[in-house]
């Protein structure tokens, strides 16, 4: 297992033990958090051991060293509860790191998201890694330094204030101590200061730099990275034959065949799950097809009836709650805005679908290589699948392809899992298929909204009455029935049903509560949807995206009521003046005043503070209309985001470029399909993304600076915006309003149709 | 039933079924990550090598198809301490987030580049068109490719 980190039986304490590791116990307090805590729901992490506010995940896991250590060597290891999911958290945590210990961070060892050996930080979404692990880094780091320094004062019968740290050593004058000569001996068991002494902006010389990602060489010469890249000797390849469609049920299936195949060591039948496992991997895929020709299943037609899913998504069961309300009635509304929108179904697509190691010891452990987001609520629902004591369960993290936000993952670890069991000593990787992926990760949900608004004699917005129909865009593990092959065993788990909860970082209703502007009237309503007739979760801002096409293309509207400019109608109602300064920044790189009107060009403008707390962004989009065919593609993007205090500028400014394109993307070309019993959207050729000919001239991202202020989070912010941006630009372009997502070159051109020719 | 395949310049003998798609060959057998499994269709080009000069989807051409022809992967352009030019340019820009479509972008536009090295920007998009990305990395990938064909110009 060359390509493994050591044995599970290893343990944090045994890692650490026998190298001088500084261990260190402290509690920090009153100190202000950076964020605000997520649902239980999104994070089923321990309830913190203080009620006292720590900086970001302290809260979770006080103890320093759950952090970082320091062995006598000096080697520094920091250890992260937060995965690297291609969105460079691995970098910016290291930088944070450095930063405030004084070292190069290319000298430290990160250990990731690992159920034995990281602290347990829940879920790496919703754009919180920085401002909960990466703030938790960077204050238990400057809590070492300066354990240190008070130290190496002692020892030195030194002034700690003439003391500095630097490229890890404490120095004074002539003297010098390792930051590992220190940390021997028992009596460095001491309590941290109840405030960190943070490394000041100004003085900077690792953090708000454009480290380079540390992954980044590797990827670009193929060393071992993805879950994928795990070749263990005697490794063998496991593959799922999924039901044909949800709710079907296995009637039968000829393994005894299957089994006499070449290569095949395994077939496993059980309830209605079907996998083979084999020698080599075509060997496992041959087998896989030719088990699932054999297989005869009974099915029912269970789904609704896409060519009306909006009025089908309505038409379910649901639970109302308030989102937001002024307890006032508009008053002085002089003219209305009225329109409903929708969503389809739409998918995370990750270019390499979902794939896990898995391994049963000896000792009855079940080591998992994942790519979750989640280790430790992945293992504990998959020790639960297994009926194991959840210590006999290890998931470690390693880097898969991207996958915004709950894909498969879970899913591919859980049938590593199960495959395992089935070869006990024998690592198996599970690799699903493309159709498989497609047909079976858990979508982003379809969802409907209606917008009532008014302006009033001034030009500002006067009443704002919004309601959308939505699941909760959950249903992550947790619960065993969360991971798809446990609903399809002998003993079944079934899924939990969906909890309706209405938190300050929201979920279906994310964004929906209007606080980016000052209103004098709002109120909102979630039409909470409880069933799921497609399955569905987490996908790259949840509710947010939606929410904020509808809201800001309603803006745009009522601007145009108003008679104002958009970008002037938005500034003059912004809640917060960091809202408008990005305004303004994306305006102004934009040059949005200096915009002269070309036929089959139109410009369009949209902004957000994501989740209400995080990162603030604006856009300027300006598109070209194909007005023969109505395809839409974006030209230009110029953005502005305030994610608080700069990591990693480079790192912002990809993952927004990233963001705004795959938020074009979902906004003009995406929707799963479906028959009333399968999903029909299996490929790329049914489910057209984003390719080369539809990329943009350019995307310029301004970054605002923001010294000293916490960590926003920047992974998620452009998603809402660059959406009701692009159907702004439309609207501007061809005089008419959009409401369905996908903005098809189909819709487009029925659109162009609609309007009569002006000469 | 075995087969001789020209690897990176090695010849090796591979023991597999010959219709065994290039792509398992490459990951299993040679223990080389380069190319990735993204659909096995030929629709997302996460697989892509280069097969003598042409740019091919490793993960629907059976290795039957591929003896006596010269197979090259991502590992060909340079290593870790030593990278390609093409390698260099993509670290440079930063040209990756999750990374998975990146070393068949950088195998199709190595294609690319060997045929017209002064390929500009609109035949770099038009090269590029088989290959997606769901991160959104195209500006990036676009920029390290022009970079590269500067860097190559002025080698
Ligand atoms: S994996 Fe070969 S084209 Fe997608
Ligand atoms: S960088 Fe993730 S798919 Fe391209």
């Amino acid at each position: 297992m060359d390509e493994l980190r050591e044995p599970r039986a290893i343990t944090r304490r045994q890692l650490l033990a026998g190298t001088g590791a500084f261990i260190v116990s402290f509690s920090l307090l009153g100190m202000a958090r950076g964020q605000e805590t997520p649902p239980a729901a999104v994070m089923p992490a321990p309830a913190p051991a203080s009620p006292s506010a720590l900086p970001g995940d302290l809260n979770i896991d006080p103890m320093l060293d759950s952090w970082i250590a320091i062995d006598a060597d000096n080697q520094v290891t920091v250890f992260t509860g937060k995965a690297e999911l291609g969105q460079g958290v691995k970098t910016a945590i290291l930088q944070c790191a450095a930063e405030e210990l004084k070292i190069d961070p290319l000298t430290i060892k990160l250990i990731t998201a690992d159920t034995v050996l990281s602290p347990n930080e829940g879920y790496t979404a919703g754009s919180m890694s920085m401002s909960m692990s990466g703030t938790a880094v960077r204050n238990a780091a400057a809590q070492v330094r300066e354990l240190l320094i008070a130290k190496a004062a002692t020892q030195l019968k030194a002034d700690p204030t003439t003391l500095t740290a630097q490229g890890g050593q404490i120095v004074g004058g002539p003297q010098s101590l390792t930051y590992g000569a220190l940390v021997t001996g028992e009596t460095l068991h001491v309590n941290a200061q109840p405030t960190s002494k943070l490394t000041p902006t100004a003085d900077f010389t690792v953090m708000g730099t454009s480290l380079p990602r540390v992954d980044i060489p590797g990827i670009v010469t193929g060393a071992v990275t993805y879950v994928q890249d795990l070749r263990p000797d005697g490794m063998l390849h496991g593959r799922v034959v999924r039901p044909p469609s949800y709710t079907a049920t296995l009637a039968d299936a000829d393994t005894a065949s299957i089994e006499k195949m070449p290569g095949v060591v395994k077939v496993i039948r059980d309830g209605s799950y079907l996998a083979v496992i084999a020698q080599q991997e075509w060997q496992a895929i041959v087998a896989m097809r030719t088990l699932a020709r054999s297989a005869k299943w009974k099915e029912q037609a269970s789904l609704p009836d896409e060519a009306h899913l909006p009025e089908a998504l309505k038409a379910l069961a649901v639970e109302d709650g308030t989102v937001a309300d002024s307890n006032t009635t508009p008053t002085g509304v002089v003219q209305t805005f009225d329109a409903s929108y929708t969503r389809p179904y739409q998918m995370h697509g990750s270019i390499g679908p979902s794939c896990a190691l898995g391994q049963l010891g000896s000792d009855g452990v079940t080591t998992i290589y994942t790519h979750t987001q989640g280790v430790y609520p992945d293992h504990a629902a998959i020790a639960q699948m297994l009926g194991v004591d959840q210590t006999k369960v290890h998931c470690i993290h390693m880097q898969g392809s991207g996958c915004y936000g709950h894909n498969q993952a879970d899913d591919a670890a859980a049938d590593a899992a199960l495959m395992a069991r089935a070869v006990p000593g024998k690592p198996v990787r599970v690799q699903f298929m493309r159709e498989q992926e497609h047909a079976w990760e858990p979508y982003g949900p379809g969802m409907v909204t209606h917008f009532t608004g008014g302006v009033d004699a001034n030009g500002k917005i006067a009443q704002w009455d919004y309601e959308l129909w939505s699941n909760s865009h959950n249903s992550r593990p947790g619960p065993p029935g969360a991971l798809l092959s446990a609903r399809y065993l002998a003993t079944p788990f079934p899924q939990d049903p969906q909890v309706f909860s209405i938190t300050p970082t929201g979920s279906g209703d994310r964004n929906s509560d209007p606080l980016g502007y000052s209103l004098p009237q709002k109120h909102v309503i979630w039409h909470f949807i409880k069933d799921q007739p497609l399955r569905q979760s987490a996908l790259r801002s949840l509710g947010a995206f939606f929410n904020l096409f509808s809201m800001e293309s309603s803006v745009d509207e009522m601007a145009r009521l108003a008679g104002v400019d958009p970008v002037d109608f938005r500034l003059t109602q912004a809640a917060d003046p960091r809202g408008a300064e990005v305004i303004r920044r994306a305006a102004s790189s934009f040059d949005w005043a200096g915009w002269t009107p070309v036929p089959g060009r139109g410009r369009g403008f949209a902004f957000a503070r994501y989740e209400n707390h995080a990162s603030y962004l604006a856009i300027a989009v300006e598109i070209a209309v194909n007005t023969d065919t109505g395809t839409v593609r974006l030209v230009r993007a110029n953005a502005a985001i305030d994610s608080g205090e700069i990591v990693n500028p480079n790192g912002i400014r990809n993952q927004t470029e990233g963001g705004i394109l795959q938020s074009m993307s979902w906004t003009l070309y995406e929707a799963v399909t479906f028959d009333r019993t399968r999903i029909t959207s299996i490929d790329w050729q049914t489910y057209p993304i984003l390719r080369f000919g539809g990329v943009p001239d350019s995307i310029e991202v301004d970054i605002v600076p923001q010294p000293g202020q916490p960590f926003l989070g920047a992974g998620e912010a452009a998603q809402g915006p660059t959406s009701a941006a692009i159907a702004n630009a439309i609207r501007d372009a061809i005089g008419v309003r959009l409401y369905d997502l996908p903005l098809t070159a189909d819709k487009v051109k029925a659109a162009l149709l609609s309007v009569p020719a002006v000469d | 039933m075995s087969i001789q395949l020209n690897v990176n310049g090695q010849d090796e003998t591979i023991d597999s079924a010959t219709d065994t798609p290039l792509l398992y060959v490459l990951r299993n057998d040679l223990r080389l990550n380069g190319a990735k499994f993204g659909c096995g269709l030929g629709q997302c080009g996460a697989c892509t090598v280069i097969a003598d000069d042409q740019p091919i989807f490793s993960c629907v051409t059976p290795i039957m198809m591929l003896e006596g022809r010269k197979i090259r992967t991502l590992e060909s352009l340079g290593t870790e301490e030593h990278p390609g030019p093409l390698q260099q340019a993509f670290i440079d820009e930063q040209a990756a987030q999750c990374g998975y479509c990146i070393p068949g972008m950088m195998m199709r536009a190595q294609a690319l580049l060997e045929r017209n090295p002064k390929a500009t920007e609109a035949e770099i998009r038009v090269a590029l068109e088989p290959n997606l990305c769901r991160c959104g990395t195209h500006m990036r990938i676009i920029r390290a490719v022009l970079r590269a064909v500067d860097a190559m110009a002025g080698a």
